[in-house]
């Protein structure tokens, strides 16, 4: 089954946060990444799988080894939704201004 | 005039920041935010408009209206106060809505506590924290009830916005 997730998902836990800032410096292997971590590889794995199923990194296949990097674009989309709820209360405001005229 | 609006996200913490000075006193602007005849003039980005389905502003009451679309098209948001400081503060717990405007029971949450700040020369401030649960997605909730998979109407609302 095609588990289809948002890029909310993916900032939604801190420890998959620390991954994605990880990935600012460079891409790397699952075994680097989950160097960084406490948790079990297979908990860093699972978080992987999911910010991959996010969209937030794509996979790139070098030789016997696969390496991680930040879908830029993606995150982008946290922006490009965050400037549209910013608009949203912009309008809210400079309309309530109106109504405040009238009171 | 300036009234320094302010927008700022935290996304680590899961908090938006929202603050906004207004041009008159406190008590109109509490009157704007607490008088459903009066949030439904603003509360919507024309030419939405908004309805008033229930309005209970006690503690534990519910608010409970609709963003109406050119094509009738309604998003539902509902908000349970959970503290009223008469005058000076409110907190809602958000839920999200079916297309019914009926709240989805185990759905994610958000909360938002809005301050009202007398300012000198008959001025005043409005500021909010908007706080999302941890598991939930901040876009979900946007605030209005624009729910997830509506992504038709979110991009008619970032053309709208776009107009403005």
């Amino acid at each position: 089954m095609d588990i289809r997730r948002d890029i909310y998902q993916a900032i939604a836990d801190p420890t998959r946060r620390a991954i994605l800032t990880l990935l600012t410096v460079g891409a790397m292997t699952p075994n680097a990444i989950a160097g960084h971590f406490g948790s079990s590889r297979q908990a860093v794995s699972k978080h992987i799988q999911i910010l991959a199923e996010c969209g937030a990194v794509d996979q790139d296949q070098r030789g016997r080894e696969i390496f991680y990097q930040l879908n830029i674009n993606k995150m982008k989309e946290i922006d490009h939704w965050m400037e549209s709820f910013r608009k949203l209360w912009q309008t809210r405001f400079n309309q309530l201004d109106d109504v405040l005229k009238d009171l | 005039m300036t009234n320094n609006f302010v927008f700022e996200p935290d996304l680590a913490a899961k908090k938006i920041y929202i603050t906004r000075e207004f041009d008159a006193p406190v008590e109109k602007v509490w009157r704007a935010w607490t008088e459903p005849a009066l949030i439904e003039r603003w509360i919507a980005p024309k030419p939405w408009t908004a309805e008033t389905k229930t309005w209970d502003f006690t503690v534990g009451g519910v608010w409970l209206y609709a963003m109406v679309g050119t094509d009738g098209q309604r998003f539902w948001v509902y908000a349970v106060f959970t503290a009223i400081e008469n005058g000076s503060a409110i907190s809602t717990t958000g839920m999200f809505c079916d297309g019914d405007g009926n709240p989805v029971a185990g759905g994610p949450k958000s909360y938002r506590d809005t301050k009202f700040l007398s300012l000198d020369g008959n001025r005043s401030k409005v500021a909010s924290v908007i706080t999302f649960e941890e598991e939930s997605t901040i876009k979900m909730f946007m605030d209005g009830g624009f729910k997830q998979g509506t992504a038709a109407s979110f991009s008619n609302l970032d053309e709208l916005l776009a107009a403005e």
